[in-house]
Formats: C-alpha cells, structure tokens, sequence
C-alpha cells in the first residue's frame, strides 16, 4: 500500500523526512524546506533590501544547496539581494581543483558572480605546502584560520555587505558539543549565533541561514533536486575533538532524531556566570583583523610558517607576541620548544 | 583530579615522571600505594588525609550547610552515595573543632518496581542497606518508588526559599550555635509541622517492619514505565520522579538540604546528556554544587571534586561497603537511550583523552541557571510542571524551539488537525506522536478545514501554544505539554499515554490550568505591578 503524503495527502510520498519523521511528497518537501529556510532568513532579520550578499561556495553540498535557495527565495519573495558566489582556493590538489569546477559549473547554471581568493596569493602558501611543513596532526586549525580571513578579505575586495556560509544545523549541534568537550566557555557561548554583528574593520558580517536545516534533508534536497556538488570529504585529516563530536551527534541522531535540535536549543540557551573572564576583543597590531590578541591567530601562525616554527601559533604563546612584533629573533630555548611537530 | 588546571597545550616540556622509588609525594616516606594522576602518587594514609580533607574543603567552600541543620544523605547503595555516607560518618567521629555540624539522616529510594524486579530482589537488596544504614546510628527511610502514588500535588507547587545563604546568615547561624554550647538549632525559626508529618505520612520508614509496596500500586509502576517508549525517556522520568520523592520525605522530616553522592565523573556525563536533552537551560542547576530549584529543600553535590576512580580506590582501601543494584539501564546496549550512549562515549573518550571529564566538568562550573532570579510565586508559575527549572520555551522567534515547530507544521499541512476524528470522544485516545508540537486547537476544531494552528505564519511563539482554547477538556498530553520546559515535553511526547502517570502530576496540570482560567476571568481587575508578566501557559 502507498504511503501517501502527509502534506498534500493527494501525492505519494518519496521520502522520511529525518528531522520529523513525516512522510512527504517531493514537492512538499521542496515546498517545507525552502519554507523554512525562508523562516530563519525573516525571523532572524539575516538580511536588508538592497545588500549585496557573499554566498560562501565550496562546491560541497552545504554551500551548493545554499546557493540554489538562495537565489529561489531571493526571486520568490523578492528579498532584493544582490548574490554573488565567493571561493577560496587553498591549494589542495586533487581536492580543491575538483570542487572549484563545481563552482564554476554553479557559476554557469545560477548565473551569479564568482570571486575565488587563493591561499597562495592571500599568504604566499598553499596547503599542500603548509601539510609538507606542519605535518597532517595540526594543518586542519592553519586551514581553518586561513579560509576565515579569505573569505573576509574575499568579500571586501568585491564591497561585499554580508556572507553566508553553508552551515547546518549538524555543524551548529557539532560545534556545541565539541565547544563542551574542549572547555571553550566563550567559543560555547558564541557558537550558536546564526550571525555575527559588524565587529570592527576588515570583519564583514556572517549568517547562517541554514542553521536549522538537518544535514541529511540538504543531502535529500541535493538529491531530488539533482544539484551538482562535489562530495569527497577534505583529503587532509579532521580535527581529532571535532571528528569525536560528529560521531558522538550522529549516534545521538540515531537514539533520538530530534537530538540535532535539542542539542542547539541547549546552546541557545546556556548562560554563563557572571565573572567569569571572556577575551576581550581587538585588532591585530599586524593585519587590522579581530583578534583578542596582540597579533591574530593566521599572523601568527604565518610567522611560525615563515620562521620554520610551526608551533608558533598552535597552543598558547601570547607572550612571544611582542618580540615576533618587534621582529626580534627567539631564544634557542624558544626556537626548540616550537620547531619538533611531533606531538 | 578535577581541580587541576592542565594547560596541556603550553606545556611541551614532558613531565618529570615519578621516578622508580614509588614513594608517595607527600609524606615522601610512605610506599605508594596509588596514583592520582601523572606525577602523583599516594602511600595510604596520605590519600585517607587527602580524600577527607578534600569532602571538608568542598563544604567550607560553598558555605551552604548550617551547624545544626538537618541533612538528608540520598545513598542508591552505589559506590559514590555510600562513600558520601562513609564521608559524613568519618566527619562526626572527629575531635570538636574538625567535627562536622550537621544532623545527617539517610534516604534510600528502591526504584526495583520500575525496571522489573523481583519483590524478593528488592527486599534483599533493602535489607542489605538496612544493615549499613543501621551500623552508621542515623535515622533512615527505605521507600518505595510506589510512593509516588500517594504523592500530594503541592509536591509541584513551587515554595519560596526560606532563608538565603549568604555569608552573613552562615556567620550568623554559626554564631547561633555556638551560643547554644553546639546543639542543634532549627535554623528555619519554626518548629517543623510535625502533625503534618504524622497524619499525612504514609511513606514507609524504617520500623522494622517488613517493606512491602502495595501490589497495586507496583502494577501501576510497571504500566507507567511500560507506555514510556524509549529507554530515554524512562530514565529522565525515574530521574524526575525519584526527586519528588527525596523532596517529599525532606519536607516531611524536616530536612532542609539533601546531599546527593553525583562524582565528577558522573556530573560531567550528565552535563553532556542534559546538553543532548535540550536541558541547557537548567545545566547549572543539574550540576552545580548547589540546586535550589525547590526553595525550601535545596540539593547539594559535595562529593563533585571527586573522580569516580578516587572513589572507587578509596571503597576498597578502606572498605566502604556499598550495594549494586541493577537499574533500568543494567544490560542495555550502549546505544539504548542518550544517558547510556553519553556514558559509554565519554568514558571511552576519558581513556584516549585523560583530561576529557575535569574539562566537561570545568564547563560546568562556569554555568548559572536561566533567569536565576526568584520567580517563585510567580503565577502562573515560570517553572517546568516536572522538573520545576525555569521554562525555556518563551523563546526568540528565530530559535531552535520555534523552527522545530515550523517543520512540525509545515510537513503535516492542511489534515494536521483531528485526522478526521468527528468531536472529542469521551474518552480520548491521546493521539501521541502524532507531533502536534505545540498547537493547542488541533483536536478541538472538529476536522477544522483550513490552516491549522493558532496564530497562522508567526505562530506558536512564546509559551508554545499561546493559551487559544479556552474549552475545558480532559488533560491531554498536549494540555500537558505546555506546562512542561522544552526537555520535559521530549520525554511526555515519548509516552503513549499520559494517563499512567501518578495523579499528583495530573492534579497538579489541572490546578495550574485553573488558575490560568481564574487569571483571565478577573484579569481586567488586576492591578498589575508584574509588567514582565509572562503569557498564560
Ligand atoms: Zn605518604
Ligand atoms: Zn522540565
């Protein structure tokens, strides 16, 4: 017997829907998903007629499904944005090459402006090069450091006003409890904003209008959609605590499919003691970029790269900020503790 | 081991490892007998010292238990309640000036009738405790979990605090004490109720006579547990159910603190299941040191500094004996309910990560309950129905809460109403699971054609349901729900009937939801001094 539809209740439906367990219609899903995706963008005031808006597209499924109901909802209910698609190339062969194609092919079939910043051109190193100096235990926080400022640096050479990047409600749900398992209060605290406020020069405002869209409905959405995405997973280890989270989220998706938003709602709503100390923003003394030291993270980690001491800007150093700001050389002592990447 | 503050990322020098000698780092004399953590090592009396010193520190640090104030020791039998109990004992025992000041009595909730024991089981796992509880000379309580059925409703009413424990009523109440040359001061001011406690109690105490919970009611037990459907949802409900129970033998004694036995290790697995339950709202008041969501009873967790393999070793050197009793998850899969799977990843990622449970644990103390602020006689009230945290359901528009009601809606369309049920039939069969999240007209609008829901696009914001139907019905799960904070409606909506649950809760929905209709009615004649007054729930 068919299931029908418990929507339209005239179609029969195609799929579960992992996040209420409801059996729909593909067009009703299209319809409940787009819808929602909508809901967030309004609700969470993401947007203002007239912006221009920086889709962060990595050619993966996250930022493929973006862009497409981006630019639906942008026609359907007339957001008036302007869109435009912003890559980063770090330089991984074999894995970068294959999904900036994507995005190009993206480019072609929703006919939106394509920027691609490099690492290479940004920093002076690829990736490949960076892994070939750090080794495969730390590359994932130079990576993650580097895209950030990409994507900021991307966006202002193209005046753009706002990004927003492909993050769904696994990452949000992911984040938080890796942010638990790390003991990062403020990075916990932070974690489940879906945007980030103008925070001073260099920073451009980003927004997830995805947050509560569960990973599997993108994949399903990608499917009965037949978008293009590129879907191997970054050729270059994760990071061992995230790796643990993601597990840990899925098994609890699998006891409980609600899991996903339960776990965000408790982010959202967790409130920190006062008196407990939280870093005071700035900016770095090199770049102008935020940072809550004296030089930002990708400063410092660059300095290690181009002094060949990787471990620079991996743990905590703040005290070397001064001399590598005055360009002064280290101590041996220093210089040793910093150069051996096998830890 | 969980105060230490590992700065495991700065740290690049190895640590100078203890040598071969294996003397204990104290007393640098002693032959150690066990090891702490990397570099430290104990000979047996040292660790005696230091694990008592450690019970002591946590209570003068938090300054919370008055001299003379009666305290209540919940003890499971397992290791970390029986080693709170061997704590408190040692701590009387000693000279005047190092004597603890308090009045401890012991309570012992025997939750068998819940995961399908044998009566004969039960009893002999009672009797064993018993004999511990005996040798210690305090008064107990052994009751049955089927108490829960004589439960009053008032047991949900929220009380206020009856005095505040700053610095200078604990300075006071020492002072206080020592006046009296040391003996017990009630320190609430007033004679507690006792003709309350004898004519209401019917809670089984220790009077030798054997305990044997009506068969009804243990019948009752086991149809409440069974139309729970998930492990999940069962262990957060005896979680809860086991509380009211402690709370209403405080109450009725007299305690005004009850010490629960909850280690380091355990608190930090259940910050992350309360985390992966939706209870982030509540996590302080889970875990901190001291939970006053009662009022008038406030939890403490002294032995919190304590990591479950210090406790384990401290069991066994100095034979602390202690009673295993199977629970409603004894013999499940890792992956039966979220608390289960919690356990078992954090347990395993402790032994790849050393430092993972002191850093969970860390995160904990930098936590504070939601609006922590007294809004106890708030009314209607501000609490949970269950489990009596703040609600965290009046939420941002753009939130988790609300986006799982849009998809809710979304996906049912334009039949979410009745599923085409004509009226209410007289007895309604809770048409759980349905999902129907938190509208409230769904039923009563008769196969209502249209869009279903109260307040169309924006819908469902605030207190979830917003109040719409004002037709009396029977209490629903759904009625049920909007009472309850957003953890507590995950485990009602994994029930198959809310009509299992014990009558105090019930009667207690039933009296709420009046007093919400009474509010409405003379609500134009309220001067109205509450402007942050919430929406009727
Ligand atoms: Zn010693
Ligand atoms: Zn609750």
């Amino acid at each position: 017997m068919p299931v029908f539809c418990s929507s339209c209740d005239t179609k029969r439906a195609v799929l579960k829907r992992p996040k209420t367990g409801h059996s729909l219609c593909k067009e009703c899903f299209f319809g409940a998903f787009e819808e929602e995706v909508h809901q967030t963008i309004v609700s969470a005031r993401l947007f203002n007629r007239g912006e221009t808006v920086g889709i962060g597209a990595s050619g993966g499924k996250d930022s493929t499904v973006l862009a497409h109901v981006m630019k639906v909802l942008n026609e359907r209910y007339d957001y008036g944005l302007s869109l435009l698609l912003l890559s980063v190339d770090e330089g991984i062969t074999g894995y970068r090459d294959d999904s900036l194609e994507t995005v190009k092919r993206n480019q072609q079939q929703y006919d939106l402006p394509l920027k691609i910043v490099s690492y290479e051109e940004l920093y002076g190193w690829t990736m490949d090069a960076i892994v070939k100096q750090v080794g495969l235990k730390n590359n994932c926080t130079f990576c993650g450091v580097f895209r950030r400022q990409a994507l900021d640096r991307g966006a202002m050479m193209l005046k753009v006003d706002k990004i927003c990047t492909g993050h769904n409600a696994d990452d949000v749900a992911e984040t938080v409890l890796m942010n638990v398992l790390r003991g990062d209060i403020a990075r916990l605290r932070r974690c489940t904003a879906i945007s980030t406020a103008s925070e001073g020069d260099g920073v451009i405002p980003r927004c997830k209008p995805l947050k509560y869209a569960y990973e599997k409905e993108i994949v399903l959405y990608a499917y009965f959609k037949k978008l293009d995405y590129f879907s191997t997973e970054c050729i270059y280890s994760p990071n061992a605590y995230r790796g643990h989270a993601r597990t840990f989220l899925k098994d609890l998706e699998a006891v409980r499919p609600s899991a996903i938003m339960d776990v965000i709602h408790s982010g959202e709503n967790l409130s920190v003691r006062e008196g407990v100390r939280m870093p005071t923003q700035g900016t770095c003394a090199r770049c102008g970029y935020i940072s809550s030291q004296a030089l930002c993270k990708a400063c410092v980690l660059l300095e290690g790269l181009n002094r060949g001491l990787p471990r620079l800007g991996i743990g905590k150093h703040h005290r070397l900020h001064g001399k590598i700001l005055a360009e002064q050389p280290l101590t041996e002592l220093e210089e040793r503790k910093l150069r051996a990447v096998d830890f | 081991m969980c105060q230490v503050d590992e700065e495991y990322n700065g740290l690049l020098e190895s640590r100078s490892l203890p040598g071969a000698s294996k003397k204990c780092m104290k007393c640098k004399e002693g032959t150690a007998v066990l090891i702490i953590r990397a570099g430290d090592a104990f000979c047996r009396s040292c660790f005696k010292e230091y694990f008592i010193h450690k019970f002591r520190a946590m209570l003068g640090k938090n300054r919370v238990i008055f001299p003379g104030e009666k305290v209540l020791l919940a003890v499971s039998g397992g290791l970390a309640s029986s080693s709170m109990l061997a704590q408190v004992q040692e701590g009387l025992s000693r000279d005047a000036h190092k004597k603890l000041r308090f009045v401890p009595g012991i309570v012992y909730v025997d939750e068998g009738g819940a995961s399908g024991r044998s009566l004969e089981e039960r009893q002999q796992a009672a009797a064993q405790l018993e004999h511990i509880f005996q040798a210690t000379g305090f008064p107990y309580y052994i009751v049955p979990l089927e108490e829960i059925f004589t439960l009053p409703s008032s047991i949900l009413e929220a009380v206020s605090a009856i005095s505040d424990s700053s610095a200078s009523s604990y300075k006071a109440a020492v002072d206080q004490f020592i006046q009296n040359g040391g003996e017990a001061v009630d320190h609430k001011g007033k004679a507690q109720d006792s003709s309350l406690a004898d004519a209401v109690s019917q809670l089984q105490t220790h009077d030798r006579q054997p305990f044997i919970p009506p068969a009804d009611q243990t019948q009752a037990l086991a149809r409440l547990f069974a139309s729970v459907k998930t492990l999940t949802a069962k262990e957060d409900l005896l979680q809860t159910l086991r509380q009211h129970l402690i709370l209403r033998v405080a109450r009725l004694r007299g305690y005004s603190k009850v010490m629960l036995g909850e280690s380091c290790t355990r608190l930090a697995i259940k910050l992350l299941s309360s985390i992966s339950l939706g209870r982030g709202a509540a996590l302080a008041l889970d875990t901190g040191f001291a939970d006053p969501r009662f009022g008038d009873v406030v939890m403490v967790r002294p032995m919190r500094d304590y990591s479950s393999k210090e406790i384990a070793f401290y069991n066994r050197l100095f034979s602390v004996p202690s009673v295993f009793t199977p629970g409603l998850d004894t013999k499940t899969s890792d992956k039966a309910s979220i608390q289960r799977l919690t356990e078992s990843f954090v347990t395993k990622l402790q032994t790849d990560f050393p430092s993972t449970v002191s850093t969970i644990y860390r995160t904990s103390e930098k936590l504070q309950s939601a609006r922590s602020a007294q809004t106890n006689d708030a009314d209607p009230p501000s609490k949970c129905l269950l489990c009596l945290c703040a609600l965290d359901t009046a939420v941002e528009e753009a939130s988790a809460f609300n986006a799982t009601l849009q998809s809710e809606r979304l996906s049912q369309g334009k039949k979410a109403s009745g599923s085409g049920l004509p009226a209410p039939a007289p007895a309604p069969a809770p048409a759980l699971g349905s999902g129907s999240g938190g509208q409230c007209c769904s039923s009563s609008s008769a196969g209502g054609s249209g869009e279903g829901g109260c307040g169309g696009g924006g819908g469902g914001g605030g207190g979830g349901g917003g109040g719409c139907c004002s037709t009396p019905r029977p209490p629903v799960n759904s009625d049920l729900k909007t009472l309850l904070c957003y953890s507590c409606r995950l485990t009602i909506k994994d029930m198959a009937t809310v009509d299992t649950l014990p009558s105090y809760i019930t009667a207690a929905a039933e009296w709420r939801k009046r007093r919400v209709e009474m509010r409405k009615e003379i609500s134009e004649f309220l001067l109205g001094e509450d402007e942050d007054e919430e929406q009727p729930c």
